[in-house]
């Protein structure tokens, strides 16, 4: 699975990673894109909050992809989507839409794609963003997201 | 947020259905002398304000309840629909005991109701309470912690838990004011207000318009003693603080999802002891895990009003032993993990959050520190997980955490001894359609996991061992272990067997919002399909409707008895504490 995706480079891509990363002239730079995990998302957990792994901080910016699962849309119309580690039962014993989970990233779309089935996995490219974002349509609050994003099914 | 937006809808459709006017409190309903409350009227249509005729027991309203309401000429529902006109007089009280019969008209709209306003007792009978509150605690619950904890040997069983000498009092039904179904914030509220309400709300009675903080309050227990007492207030759970069962000590929202706006009421009550999970809605918005639209640091501004914090069982352990009054605990930055993942297999999120108490550390260090109050206290005690287990069907972590939650009634009780000032109650909040039903035998022959399960003669003794006699099975995959099945639930695979690698997530939502059984349970051998008997839109198992069983010793239990509202609870509760003659 893993080679499929590194296989791909897009234009877009490697002209954004290289644009993000104009210092390391090395051959970092021709990658198109960071593969990123959900767990490599944080470097701690904790009662007052959460810090970002370094890879997380370095990439901020830049072109990564992330493979995950689509959780059902907030709204239909909704730019965004919830991309979750493992299948998503969507909070089982509680009915509010705050409840995720803390392995999620939001993820905003470059344009609209139909969503996909629940249990097959995706691999999602975007630009990584992190910091506090309340949408302004839903007012859901993400801190870490791609941006600029598509995805495939894998 | 599915079922909130339901909820709207069917609030606004009322409306148009109903030909009389709406009066909150509603018929029938009990209000504690000389607590505060708002009085609502909702005409089904758009009334002159020069037609509305109120009175109570035949004299102007104004009269009775010593100010005039606030006239709204059109109330707006979603999308601005026009619902009727509306009567709102906030924060009045009654001070004198008895009945008081309201009679409301406009024109051709009518409707009289009947509040049956109650003082108590003149003197407290108890000095302290200890509310201890098992989460969805059904009966099966009770009788499989019992077997699983204790063993059974020829029919008796080989001991007895801590709550089965607690006496069984009373039945309490559970029902919510629209619907014979209920949830934890209607029953919980209906506890600690004395007044039922709807599915989904806390402190308020459910009204007709969107907006989810507007609606009618009624005053909770804890403004109630910040009212009237001297008393500590103590508040531990094992889910986020914030969640609908703590949060009816202190909130008054139509939507217990406000989650971000509870914590700000649990701030203005300031209970001075408050331990659980829930951080993330304590965070500023730019903290990652955050889970608030805001800036306000909560963390921060318990700790400038005098509190003492502690973030893991290490810290719980000191504080307990500091001499600061007042402590906010906070192990999680959502539900603290169940005690099954907590204490021995070590999932969930227990890599996440290693160091978190159980329900018997917080209950321990929240009667270490209230019970330094000389006015005496009233402290509530969540066995959360109970309920939050039981909903995805993982009967074997409800059944553990069940027999958590029996010792922190064991840490009560031990209190209780040496203190016999002490009220214990020891109840549910509602109940699961769940019954233990044998037992599963991996001895038996053959690969199919149903024939393995034994009924009547055939079901046996499980083979649970407690050989280190900490009151919790050794393991849970024992070879003969219980069967518990639940009456209802969405499309899922039935395992016969413990989850050991985490809890049971049954279904999983498709692209058409329909749950559907979680394939990751296919495979597992003997597994077989169990089609789901709910709508498809539901995610795991239901409350029932069932009435839960209430336990209670020590001065003032003797109020409860036969069968009983849960709005009825709160009467006796205000008794053993003359909380209607009391004065600061």
């Amino acid at each position: 699975m893993d080679h499929t995706v590194r296989g791909g480079l897009k234009r877009r891509q490697v002209l954004g990673a290289m644009a993000a990363l104009p210092c390391l002239a090395s051959p970092l730079s021709a990658r198109a894109e960071e593969r990123l995990g959900f767990g490599e998302l944080y470097k701690s957990f904790g009662v007052l909050g959460l810090s970002f792994s370094d890879k997380v901080n370095r990439l901020k910016g830049q072109d990564v992809s992330i493979t995950g699962f689509m959780a059902p849309p907030l709204k239909a119309e909704a730019a965004f989507f919830v991309l979750s580690e493992i299948p998503m039962s969507l909070c089982p014993f509680c009915s509010s839409d705050a409840d995720w989970p803390d392995n999620i990233l939001v993820v905003y779309l470059a344009r609209k794609q139909t969503f996909v089935q629940f249990n097959a996995p995706i691999l999602v490219e975007g630009v990584l963003d992190l910091g506090s974002w309340s949408d302004p349509e839903t007012g859901f609050v993400s801190q870490i997201r791609l941006r600029n994003a598509s995805f495939k099914t894998v | 947020m599915r079922q909130l937006f339901l909820a709207l809808t069917s609030a606004t459709m009322l409306a148009g259905a109903a030909s009389a006017a709406t009066v909150y409190p509603l018929d029938r309903a009990t209000v504690l002398v000389g607590s505060p409350f708002d009085f609502k009227v909702e005409f089904s249509k758009v009334v002159k304000p020069e037609d509305v005729k109120v009175t109570v027991n035949g004299e102007a309203y104004e009269t009775v309840f010593g100010k005039a309401a606030n006239f709204v000429a059109e109330e707006k529902g979603k999308e601005d629909k026009v619902l009727g006109s509306a009567l709102i007089l906030r924060d009045l009280t009654i001070a004198k005991a008895g009945t008081y019969k309201v009679d409301v008209s406009a024109g051709d709209e009518k409707k009289t109701v009947s509040w049956d306003v109650y003082g108590t007792a003149a003197a407290p009978k108890a000095k302290n309470i200890i509310f201890l509150l098992g989460d969805g605690l059904s009966v099966a619950h009770r009788t499989a912690a019992r077997i699983m904890s204790k063993g059974m040997t020829e029919g008796k069983a080989n001991g007895r838990l801590a709550m089965d000498d607690v006496p069984p009092v009373a039945f309490i039904g559970t029902s919510s004011t629209h619907a014979i179904a209920t949830d934890s914030a209607n029953t919980m509220s209906a506890y600690m207000t004395g007044h039922k309400s709807r599915v989904n709300a806390l402190g308020v009675y459910a009204d007709r318009t969107p907006a989810s903080l507007d609606d009618p309050k009624v005053e909770t227990i804890a403004e109630a003693l910040r009212r009237t007492t001297k008393k500590s207030i103590g508040i531990v759970s094992t889910a986020e603080v914030e969640d609908a069962t703590p949060a009816a000590l202190v909130s008054h929202t139509r939507s217990r999802n406000d989650k971000a706006e509870i914590v700000g009421m649990l701030y203005g009550v300031k209970p001075d002891v408050l331990l659980g999970g829930g951080s993330a809605y304590f965070l500023a918005k730019d903290v990652p895990g955050s889970k608030r639209k805001d800036d306000k640091d909560y963390i921060a501004l318990f700790k400038e009003a005098g509190y003492g914090l502690a973030i893991n069982k290490t810290e719980l352990a000191a504080a307990s032993g500091s001499n600061q009054d007042k402590l906010l605990g906070l192990f999680h930055t959502g539900n603290m993990d169940v005690t099954l993942d907590r204490e021995f297999l070590k999932k969930g999120t227990v890599d996440k959050f290693p160091d978190q108490p159980g329900l018997v550390d917080m209950t321990k260090a929240a009667l270490d520190k209230l019970s330094k109050n000389p006015d005496g206290f009233f402290l509530m005690v969540e066995g959360a997980s109970i309920d939050k287990m039981s909903h995805p069907l993982d009967w074997d972590r409800a059944v553990v955490d069940t027999i958590e939650f029996d010792k922190a009634i064991g840490v009560a009780r031990a209190f209780a001894e040496k203190n016999p000032d002490t009220l214990i109650v020891v109840t549910g909040d509602h109940t699961h359609g769940v019954s233990i039903i044998g037992t599963v035998d991996d001895e038996k022959p053959g690969t199919e996991m149903r024939e393995k399960v034994g009924t009547y003669d055939a079901a046996g003794f499980p083979n649970y061992e407690d050989k280190n006699g900490d009151g919790y099975p050794d393991k849970i995959d024992v070879s003969r272990r219980l069967f518990i099945a639940a009456n209802n639930g969405p499309d899922h695979y039935e395992t016969f067997r413990p989850k050991l690698d985490g809890p049971f997530v049954p279904a999983i939502k498709n692209e058409k919002g329909e749950y559907i059984a979680n394939e990751a349970y296919k495979d597992v051998p003997g597994a077989v399909f169990v089609q789901g008997n709910i709508p498809k839109d539901g995610d795991s198992g239901v409350h029932a409707v069932d009435d839960v069983v209430l336990q209670a010793a020590g001065p003032g239990a003797e109020g409860f008895r036969g069968y009983m509202e849960q709005s009825d609870v709160y009467r006796v509760l205000a008794d053993a504490f003359a909380l209607g003659a009391a004065k600061k």
